[in-house]
């Protein structure tokens, strides 16, 4: 061993062992570190995180309802044949040859080979599902056109949260923390755009313009969701720039900016990413209202004009019959609003720094060992 | 009480910003309302026989909007303000050749009726639920509740509208469907007509009371619970306060403020839900009105009604911010945040 040291030395000259394998062993040490630091930041912002949210089944559900829809808005247009009238007989009611078959003639339990899949005399239940959730009154199946009313859908609640949760930031927080002229001026404005009644005055906005794009659509929407987080956002800006550490940090010298950026903006993200899934609620109850007003154009298929034509074609509020065609897709906007709500709660409670502290490996490791 | 001349000039000057905004729009609507409507009664009066004369014409045009077809913008918007302001008159509805203030004032009680008792109801409800659940936290009926609480936030008030109609109008035949009494009463205060009112506005303002319930309930129980961990509660514990003083006094009145905020964002909103009940219900308030213009493309009225609950939104507003101080002392003596 030591003769070959010795000689890889004389050979290699300037390059000992040490300075090789301690060479190594750095570049080892940073390795490992730089991995540990991945693995810190992974499991304090996704695993955590993950840990936090799947343990609660608000979240859970949350998330699975928010996944459907966005994998019925994505994929779901290219697995789902596009709706059109006479795809299936008229008014066809919903799981028609499905649970309501067990009473019906041709059912379940049938003699004959009208089934796909059947077992000798017994057809196998729900194998001739075609249009589960049935048709309308002009043979468009229902189920078909839920699925491609989801993508413009999505589009809207987008763009709108997005658009009023930027807002409302850019409002709040300049207006929460300036204080003085600055915030009087923009809680002005605020409360201008707060006080014009919602729906009316997206009602004339649409008569003007008529948006067709969905994601106009949601744009427009957008204005009458922002003022309420905007003050929300202001109320919270100002108990925080009274907090000691604020304080603090304004005793210091501090800018503006950096007090903003540190200190107050991530108390404030928590708040603003649970707002953007309550915005994304209110675009799509204000769109669906908005269609089933039928004042915004009928363009593609929608929730909102599903239920205007239940409504005003079908009657299905009066025959009672045929209120299963205005029951799917309230039940859409029902189901999506619910999810996203869910969802905002299970942020929360992932948000929350003492939950969060109790997930966190890393974290508390520090204090284990000095105990 | 420099405070509330603040909040009333406040409201004067956002009145008059909606004013304008209101003005804008009408000159941005489709192909010029104003223009529209010079060519129909042209078209009109050619179909009759005689011949257009455009100073009959612009008359005609100028007695429907209010504006003046061959003034300039600015003054057409000074005339507009000032016919609001001092005659009170938004124009003459193109449909029912009535003036718009007629038609909007007479429709306005009853559109209030409905949104103000179900804004009551709701936050009534909110707040004594919240306190409930605060209160219980963590047993079973706190989560129960919670459910409860968040699926009806998810169901957005026309839901809950057409749910009801269908069910409680149609089906069972509890309520009645729509307008707003039984038309072969007598009119008037009599106990008959009174009952009748009531019994119309009844579905309609369970439909409002999903308005104003919102998360309402959810907030008030967060509320209720940070502020029952705060440390001024120890002290006053300590101090051998009531726990009644202590439940009204110290918990209730601080739980309560942000949902009195939210409340008078909720004015609003219950406001403008009113189209769309009033849709559904046939229910002829404001909102059907404006429902009403827009099919129609009765501009002068649509215009009037968006003005209107404007004006019935900022005086709701209004009572709420007056009454704030009530509510919450540091307020009333409020404007003194330093400015950084």
């Amino acid at each position: 061993m030591s003769h070959t040291n010795e000689s890889g030395l004389e050979t290699d000259g300037q390059l000992t062992d040490e300075q090789l394998f301690g060479h190594l062993a750095e570049a080892d040490t940073v390795d490992l570190s730089r991995r540990e630091r991945l693995e810190r930041i992974l499991d304090a912002y996704v695993l955590a995180p993950g840990r936090i949210a799947w343990n609660d089944w608000r979240t859970r559900v949350g998330i699975l309802v928010v996944t459907l829809f966005v994998f019925s808005g994505t994929i779901g247009p290219r697995l789902v044949t596009a709706p059109g009238t006479n795809q299936a007989p008229n008014d066809l009611r919903p799981f028609h040859g499905g649970i309501a078959a067990l009473w019906e003639e041709g059912g379940w339990i049938d003699f004959g080979f009208s089934h796909r899949l059947s077992l000798g005399a017994i057809s196998v239940p729900g194998v001739d599902i075609r249009f589960p959730l049935g048709a309308d009154n002009y043979g468009t199946p229902i189920g078909r056109n839920l699925v491609h009313a989801t993508p413009d859908m999505l589009e809207m609640v987008v763009a709108g949260a997005i658009i009023s949760v930027g807002l409302a930031a850019m409002f709040g927080i300049t207006a929460g923390y300036k204080g003085g002229k600055v915030d009087e001026f923009l809680m002005y404005v605020t409360d201008v755009v707060m006080t014009m009644p919602g729906l009316p005055l997206l009602i004339v906005l649409t008569a003007i313009w008529s948006p067709r794009q969905a994601w106009v659509v949601g744009a427009v929407l957008a204005i009458d969701a922002w003022p309420g987080l905007a003050r929300a956002l202001r109320s919270q800006v100002l108990t925080l720039r009274q907090e000691s550490y604020v304080e603090a940090s304004r005793t210091m010298g501090l800018s503006s900016s950096t007090i903003l950026a540190r200190d107050i903006s991530p108390q404030l993200m928590p708040y603003i990413l649970i707002n953007f899934a309550n915005a994304g609620r209110q675009v799509v109850f204000g769109s669906v209202a908005l269609y089933f007003l039928g004042v915004l154009p009928f363009t593609s298929a929608n929730w909102g004009i599903m239920m205007q034509t239940a409504y005003s074609e079908a009657h299905a509020l009066v025959n009672l019959s045929n209120f299963y065609q205005i029951f799917w897709p309230m039940a859409a906007v029902v189901v999506l609003s619910f999810g996203l709500i869910l969802f905002a709660q299970g942020m929360d409670r992932v948000f929350n720094p003492r939950i969060r502290a109790r997930h966190a490996k890393k974290v508390g490791s520090d204090e284990e060992q000095l105990n | 009480m420099r405070y509330f001349a603040k909040r009333a000039i406040h409201a004067v000057v956002t009145l008059v910003s909606v004013t304008t905004i209101t003005f804008a729009l009408f000159r941005l609507m489709p192909g010029n309302p104003a223009q529209a409507m010079r060519a129909q009664f042209e078209a009109d009066m050619e179909a009759g026989g005689g011949t257009a004369d455009p100073e009959v014409l612009d008359a005609m045009v100028e007695q429907h909007t209010g504006f003046d077809p061959d003034q300039p913008w600015y003054v057409q918007y000074v005339e507009y303000l000032q016919d609001i302001i001092l005659y009170q008159d938004f124009g003459h509805s193109y449909f029912y050749n009535d003036p718009v203030f007629d038609i909007l004032f007479t429709a306005m009680p009853w559109s209030v009726f409905i949104s103000v008792y179900g804004l009551a109801f709701g936050y009534t409800t909110n707040i004594l639920l919240g306190a409930a659940m605060a209160y219980k936290e963590g047993s079973r009926f706190d989560s129960y509740m919670t459910v409860l609480a968040t699926f009806l936030n998810s169901v957005p008030y026309y839901v809950g509208a057409i749910l009801f109609l269908a069910f409680f109008g149609y089906e069972l035949g509890l309520f009645p469907t729509g307008g707003r009494y039984n038309t072969s009463l007598e009119t008037g205060l009599n106990v008959r007509f009174m009952a009748s009112i009531s019994y119309h506005a009844v579905l309609p303002i369970m439909s409002s009371f999903i308005v104003g319930f919102g998360g309402g309930a959810l907030s008030m129980r967060g509320n209720s619970i940070r502020i029952l961990g705060e440390d001024y509660l120890r002290v006053a514990r300590l101090r051998g306060i009531s726990s009644t003083r202590i439940a009204t006094r110290y918990v209730a009145r601080n739980a309560i403020l942000p949902l009195y905020t939210q409340m008078m964002i909720g004015i609003a909103a219950v406001f403008s839900s009113s189209v769309l009940l009033e849709f559904i219900f046939t229910y002829p308030g404001v909102g059907w009105y404006t429902f009403d213009a827009v099919m129609r493309r009765d501009y002068p009225l649509l215009m009037g009604s968006f003005l209107f609950f404007t004006i019935v939104t900022l005086i709701g507003i209004l009572i709420a911010e007056f009454t704030y101080g009530l509510v919450d002392p540091r307020i009333g003596s409020g404007d003194h945040s330093e400015s950084y």
